[in-house]
């Protein structure tokens, strides 16, 4: 058999990524909406994403993992050059991570103190991620012009994690939280759509292999169309809360959904963009990649373990569907 | 700075890191069996002061468990920013080791961990006791594959070479390496002696509370004869891994018992200050012939000396009292659980002095572990990759200031996470358990 497995491996690392975006995407999400919420409802956020918090960030396990394993030079091109942002990404994962075992088991404010930690280690790791990405996407140049970039799509990515934030909470609340959560999804989208627009904007102009891809005609048709699928997917958020908050007939999930879709597109474009490299303008994934006997001893691993990981993560999911309830310790 | 101050800060923060994240694991790995016993207990007997139990020892797991995943997650990402001469060199061997631990272990601990955590009363049963199993199944695989790339390490076999890369020759040869059965096993034992004491070490302490704690003398019991039965197999086990450690690894055992000169009739020292600069042992109190016999079964066998490995030596005076340290905390937990088990036969309650001494013994487990870690990481050096790669080539190309600047970070988080950790346990154990 012969497989391109640098290909495969490429293609599974931007599938790990992707699935840690969107699902741990959604709990920072919740994260950083906590002070926007009553203590009551406090409770009941993080109940909604209490399941499933472990699992989400194995996912960044996994995608790190496959660079590390993968592409060993580029994990340590891309992880050198970003030193201190992932730094500070592991310092708010770990904050966000531990305050959420703590905050259920503390009180007065002490709670109190542990909740700003979740929230504060909700929203340094998700701007830190948007600033590697930044980074990452410009090709770790240095310069003014390079770290403003980087810390727009910081910005932006806490935008989004906030709207995927709170259509899961959409998805998995009612009444007035539900409620409030309608609203947030809103102020979100609108953040996220100015924060597309300007990136949009930027990007041709920090890399040129990306501004070669968008422009060189009739090749840029395809990609063309992902600008409108953000605009309808968008459009499909703002509609879906619009009836949920008119109460007119629509079901929860519709808003969370659209939210992925703009995740995906918005991934897809940045997948077309680089291809096929995995740094930018220097390397490319069949530089990078480790021996065929590696490669292969892992894709029969992955081959085995993905039905199963599929099965019971869809199982988890089925067993806390519906609405969170409160007090899940008791 | 110069790069070797910069490489002492890029082993310090991996050191700091891996040393805190140890500690999570070397505790969840056992504890993760011990809870599935307590729900069949529950299971069986229908009685809720089980339940309690459980429920109890959850949050403990839960707790420790979230800051093994955290400070797991920071390692992942530490092994390029800090040693991307690893990945380069050795990559094609230790990249599906890992690869194989995220896929088979620390996805099903992550995602059963949440039915198991919070899904009792969404789930059947035995649908709950299954995902309890696979926690402590996912546990205990994710030991498996690290510590088969640790032994690899440290007795590396099955590689060969293709085209200038080194890659795996046979998979099954390097994943079963020489060292790696004992090591396993070592850690395993590990495992269940730092969990059998933190356990009982934490009923203790309620008890000094409330004496009558029905639940909390049931698991100071469950504690105590764990530790009873696995503390003397334990010594029996490091004996023969220091065996397996002679044979492959002559000069970490060199390290280890002190000696300088290669010899006959060996004396073992028991207790000396090891001076590298001058390559002597001072005040030493040594025990004659007892080293060529315990490690050569032999009284007139030659063992080598530090002497005859030329510059690729340890430093011997870290590893040397990491060693005797390693053993004689062993040796109190051993007398600590046998007294302790003697003093609850037939559900008696220990006196308040032993009480307080377990409570003292709850984290012993942690230290041993970690004094047994420094024994075999310190003992590997200069290599980070036996006669492979040597840890200096491995370093990556942080400057000092970053180093020091995220070093800083980590050593302000963990110890404010290790701080909240220890009150946080203390306090849900002076609680105990509520039906």
């Amino acid at each position: 058999m012969n497989l391109d497995l640098p290909l495969v491996f490429a293609a599974l690392m931007g599938l790990a990524m992707l699935m840690y975006v969107v699902l741990d995407g959604y709990d920072l999400g919740v994260g950083m909406l906590m002070p926007a919420a009553d203590a009551r409802e406090q409770e009941l956020m993080v109940a909604s994403i209490g399941p499933f918090w472990d699992a989400n960030e194995t996912w960044l396990v996994l995608g790190v993992g496959i660079l590390l394993v993968a592409f060993p030079v580029a994990h340590g091109i891309v992880l050198g050059a970003l030193y201190l942002p992932v730094a500070a990404m592991l310092i708010g994962l770990m904050l966000r991570g531990v305050a959420f075992e703590f905050r259920v088991k503390a009180e007065g404010w002490h709670r109190e103190l542990w909740n700003a930690l979740f929230w504060f280690g909700s929203f340094l790791a998700s701007f830190a991620q948007g600033f590697m990405l930044g980074r990452y996407i410009t090709g770790f140049h240095a310069g003014f012009g390079y770290t403003l970039f980087a810390l727009l799509v910081g910005a932006s990515l806490c935008g989004g994690y906030v709207l995927l934030g709170a259509t899961w909470l959409i998805l998995k609340t009612q009444g007035v939280l539900q409620g409030k959560a309608l609203g947030w999804a809103r102020w979100g989208l609108m953040w996220v759509a100015l924060a597309v627009a300007l990136v949009s904007l930027a990007t041709p102009f920090v890399s040129e292999s990306v501004q070669a891809k968008w422009f060189d005609f009739p090749r840029t048709l395809a990609p063309m169309l992902l600008p409108l699928a953000t605009l309808a997917a968008g459009w499909w958020v703002w509609a879906s809360t619009g009836r949920l908050k008119r109460g007119e007939p629509e079901s929860d999930w519709v808003p969370f959904a659209a939210a992925v879709a703009i995740f995906v597109i918005a991934f897809a474009g940045l997948a077309y963009s680089l291809f096929p490299y995995v740094v930018i303008d220097r390397m490319t994934i069949w530089e990078a990649a480790s021996h065929p006997s590696a490669l292969r001893f892992m894709l029969a691993g992955v081959v085995i373990v993905l039905p199963f990981l599929i099965g019971y993560t869809a199982f988890a999911y089925r067993v806390f569907r519906g609405k969170a309830r409160a007090g899940l310790y008791e | 700075m110069d790069g070797s101050e910069v490489l002492l800060l890029s082993r310090a923060q991996f050191g700091l890191n891996i040393g805190f994240h140890i500690l999570f694991p070397s505790l969840t790995i056992a504890l993760g069996w011990i809870l599935l016993y307590f729900r069949i207990r529950y299971a069986c007997s229908g009685d809720p002061a089980w339940l309690a139990t459980y429920k109890l020892w959850t949050k403990v797991f839960a707790l420790s468990f979230a800051m093994g995943v955290v400070s797991g997650i920071t390692m992942s990402f530490q092994f390029g920013t800090n040693w991307p001469g690893f990945m380069q060199k050795v990559g094609n061997i230790a990249g599906p080791l890992l690869a194989y631990e995220v896929l088979t272990a620390f996805f099903l601990e992550a995602t059963f961990l949440g039915v198991m955590l919070f899904g009792m009363n969404r789930v059947p049963g035995w649908v709950h006791i299954f995902a309890s199993a696979m926690v402590a199944i996912g546990t205990t695989l994710s030991a498996f594959w690290i510590l088969a790339l640790n032994s690899w390490m440290q007795t590396p076999a099955g590689h060969a070479m293709d085209a200038g890369q080194i890659v795996a020759g046979d998979w099954w040869q390097v994943i079963f390496n020489p060292s790696f059965p004992f090591r396993f096993t070592h850690m395993l034992l590990a495992s269940g002696l730092t969990a059998a004491f933190v356990v009982a070490g934490l009923s203790a302490w309620r008890l000094l509370r409330s004496a009558e704690d029905a639940s909390a003398r049931a698991t100071l019991r469950t504690g105590l004869v764990l530790a009873a039965v696995l503390a003397p197999i334990q010594p029996f086990v490091g004996d023969q891994h220091g065996l397996n450690t002679l044979e492959h690894q002559p000069a970490k055992i060199a390290a280890i018992e002190a000696i300088w000169k290669t010899e006959t009739s060996v004396p073992l020292v028991l207790f000396a200050i090891p001076d590298d600069d001058k390559r002597r042992n001072d005040f030493a109190i040594e025990l004659p012939k007892a080293a060529s016999l315990l490690l050569k079964h032999d009284v007139g066998a030659e063992l080598r000396g530090i002497d005859s490995f030329g510059s690729d030596t340890a430093p011997v005076a870290p590893v040397f009292f990491a060693f005797r340290a390693m053993v004689g905390i062993g040796m109190l937990m051993l007398a600590a659980a046998w007294a302790g088990a003697w003093a609850t036969r037939r559900g008696r309650l220990p006196p308040r002095w032993m009480l307080w001494t377990l409570s003292g013994f709850t984290f012993s487990g942690w230290l041993a572990t970690l004094c047994g870690w420094l024994v075999t990481e310190i003992g590997r050096q200069p290599w980070l990759v036996t006669g492979i790669l040597k840890t200096a080539d491995a370093a990556g190309a942080a400057s000092g200031a970053q180093l020091g600047a995220s070093l800083t970070g980590y050593v302000i988080t963990y110890t404010a996470m290790f701080l909240a950790y220890v009150v946080v346990l203390t306090h849900l154990a002076g609680k105990g358990a509520h039906p």
